[in-house]
């Protein structure tokens, strides 16, 4: 990997592809173990939601922007933590196995200012390869193609390389998805393109809904977020998690939280934003919810600004997640696991 | 110049989401609009990016209130959407770039076609005359029946479009021998200043404008886009704050206050009342909602009852019986309502236009044909009764 960001994106795809393509050579893909079930991290009625809390001081090195390797060193400590496993690519493997098509689900909504590292992405795909999974069936993806572009991604479609664009590019399926409160259309990545879908958001503040990490994230999925604001985004949040098509395929959360937003978002604001330096892991994403949230409000009380509470805009999102309606996860700070790494 | 579907399937009827944009598209092309986008394809396309094309529809908003840190309030609905830079509405087709407000849609058509002014519909407005009817994406309540919500709860960028300036709005019109530019499908709320522009456009090519609208929307934002209009439909929805909130995702009295405003504008208007089985069928809610029309707007003001049929989210509810239509009729009629008419029930005799005094057909409707206008300068030619309404163009 290239040390400067921009030399890092451009070396991107060539990467991923001469990936792909050292392991299709070697044949490892078919000698690799079939992905093993998630029940025993935090499926078990008895046994905690895992969450993980990965820091580095030194993520940007002696500069302002993110160092790669120690982005990828960050990201494997925090799936090894994770899934308890002593490489990397064996807790890739907990979680994927050749032959499936994974998505990855990046937030790009804040442009270069504050939208999920280039450089995490690079880390996931990287290892997504090595646990067996082919480039080409690798999709990174958000919203709209020109919102990544502005958040540094580079566009790739076709080839032997890891796909990303946007949902602009194949558009929406034409048939409703439905559950309680919310019917929508979804993107096609998702349900054409993605057995595995990988959430990537980042961390920070939300003018209407609070907070905005890894449940939030999966609006940029469905085709009609802005009728699902009202009401701080509750019961919306918890309804689009509930879709099927999103549920079934949901795996994992990594949020970036190497740039994080105590106030003044979803928009980028400088002035509120600090270099929290933290990767956030778990596979109950109602948990890492709630264990960021924790930290926007402590970064708050740090800078003197009131709770969200206080200002009438808590994520209440979080707690229906967790409700008996949904049971998307647990926001029981007594049922999460905080694994500091 | 029609579509090869049916115009009224392609707008009520139960086609998938691709035949409607085709269809809609379709017929826009016939009609002279030109350079539309293909339907989104199941593989992505390396096309480049439609932002540069897309800026032809960005137009500064004119109800809109700017707030500190680059936020704005909008003053268009009663939402009054309090939006953050790079953020959109809950209409979906207005962002707020840098503090200001911008409307994504402005000239931005995504359906068009040329209707029967009765497939509105408008009974006391120029029968048997047709609509240049056109919508673009985007609406400001989220009603769970919605028979259009592929444009109507769409983002611009999401559906299939084309550039259609004000003046070719009129040319079109006029081309089709069309006395009239229709607002419709959609909501016309969501896209005030192209509609604005067009009416003056059509106004200053002798073509009237109207709208088909939920009424949903501030008292200056009404007064100033619907004063341009020659004639407005009002969907009210029900006439039950309850209703709004669960079903329509609005309220009901901005709505009340729209009908009262656009009366005292001198505005001709009339009410059409989806009736939906066990939502909004009682007969209590009837009466209400004759009692009010009545004082409020008074008792020439045509009310239209028509049929639901299953859509979007409401698939699970039946077709309102007929018989249910009826007494609503009856109901309305028993307050003192003088036009009150059934709709979407192809062949009922309410919807023909009777007087109220002789009882004596005056208008013959088969369809969404009139079929016969016996009106003569706005009376009835058997009692002389007047009758309300723009019935000569």
């Amino acid at each position: 990997m290239g040390t400067a960001h921009s030399s890092s994106r451009r070396d991107f795809l060539s990467r991923s592809l001469s990936g792909a393509a050292f392991l299709c050579a070697g044949g490892a893909m078919g000698q690799l173990a079939a992905a093993e079930p998630l029940a025993a991290e935090s499926g078990a009625a008895e046994a905690k939601s895992r969450v993980v809390v990965a820091r580095d001081k030194l993520l940007r090195g002696t500069g302002s922007t993110v160092d790669p390797q120690r982005m990828l060193a960050l990201a494997d400590r925090a799936m090894q933590a994770l899934f308890d496993r002593d490489r990397p690519v064996d807790a890739w493997r907990k979680l994927v196995r050749p032959g499936e098509t994974v998505s990855l689900k990046v937030n790009s909504l804040g442009g270069r200012g504050i939208s999920t590292n280039i450089h995490l992405v690079e880390a996931i795909c990287e290892r997504l390869q090595e646990a067996g999974v082919k480039a080409s069936n690798i999709v990174v993806w958000d919203r709209d193609s020109d919102e990544m572009e502005r958040a540094g991604f580079h566009l790739a479609i076709g080839g032997d390389r890891v796909q990303c664009y946007g949902t602009d590019r194949v558009g929406y399926e034409q048939n409703l998805s439905a559950w309680g409160s919310v019917g929508s259309c979804l993107s096609k990545i998702l349900t054409r393109n993605c057995s595995i879908l990988i959430n990537v958001p980042v961390l920070k503040d939300h003018d209407g809904a609070g907070v905005t990490i890894a449940l939030k994230n999966m609006y940029g999925v469905i085709h009609n977020p802005n009728k699902y604001h009202p009401d701080g985004c509750n019961p919306f949040v918890a309804d689009v998690n509930m879709l099927p098509e999103i549920r079934s395929r949901m795996r994992l959360t990594i949020c970036d939280a190497s740039t994080a937003m105590y106030e003044g978002g979803p928009g980028f604001k400088p002035e509120h934003s600090w270099n929290c330096n933290v990767l956030l892991a778990s596979t109950d994403p109602v948990a890492l919810d709630y264990t960021g949230w924790q930290i926007i409000e402590r970064k708050r009380a740090e800078k003197g600004w009131k709770t969200l509470e206080a200002e009438e805009r808590a994520p209440r999102y979080i707690a229906t997640a967790a409700d008996g309606e949904h049971r998307l996860g647990t926001n029981d700070p007594k049922k999460i696991s905080l694994i500091e790494v | 110049m029609f579509c090869e579907l049916d115009v009224q399937q392609v707008v009520k009827g139960p086609l998938d989401r691709r035949t409607f944009m085709k269809c809609a598209l379709a017929s826009g092309a016939a009609l002279g609009m030109t350079g539309v986008a293909e339907p989104a394809a199941a593989m992505p396309s390396g096309a480049a990016s439609e932002s540069e094309d897309n800026a032809r529809f960005v137009v500064e908003a004119k109800f809109y209130q700017k707030l500190p840190n680059r936020k704005i309030k909008c003053k268009l609905c009663p939402r009054e959407c309090t939006v953050g830079d790079k953020e959109r509405g809950y209409c979906g087709v207005r962002e707020n770039r840098g503090g200001v407000y911008y409307t994504l849609v402005h000239s931005r058509v995504c359906a068009a076609h040329v209707d029967p002014i009765e497939k509105k519909p408008l009974f006391h407005y120029l029968p048997g005359t047709t609509a240049f009817s056109i919508a673009t994406a985007g609406c400001n309540v989220n009603c769970k029946f919605c028979q259009n919500w592929e444009i109507s709860q769409s983002r611009p960028e999401q559906i299939p479009d084309d550039y259609v300036s004000p003046q070719r709005v009129a040319e079109i019109a006029k081309q089709y021998n069309c006395p009239t530019i229709a607002y419709t499908y959609s909501e016309p709320v969501v896209f005030a200043e192209y509609l604005m522009d067009a009416a003056d456009a059509g106004h200053a090519a002798g073509v009237r404008s109207i709208v088909v609208s939920n009424g949903y929307m501030q008292e200056d934002a009404l007064k100033t886009a619907y004063g341009k209009m020659d004639a407005i439909k009002i969907d009210l929805k029900s006439f039950t704050e309850s209703y709004y909130s669960k079903v329509v995702t609005g309220q009901l009295k901005p709505v009340l206050d729209s009908l009262v405003t656009l009366r005292k504008m001198g505005k001709w208007t009339e009410i059409v009342y989806l009736v939906l089985p066990t939502l909004n069928d009682g007969y209590e809610e009837f009466r209400g909602l004759a009692k009010w029309i009545k004082v409020n707007l008074g008792a020439d003001v045509p009310l239209h009852f028509t049929q639901f049929h299953p859509e979007y989210l409401l698939k699970n509810l039946p077709i309102t019986p007929v018989p249910t239509l009826e007494r609503a009729k009856e109901i309305a009629d028993a307050e003192g309502l003088h036009y009150v008419y059934i709709g979407n029930v192809p062949g009922h005799p309410s919807q023909n236009t009777y007087c109220p005094k002789c009882r004596k057909m005056l208008v013959e409707r088969v369809g969404f044909t009139a079929s016969q206008v016996l009106i003569r300068k706005n009376s009835c030619p058997f009692c002389q009764q007047t009758i309300p309404g723009i019935w000569h163009a």
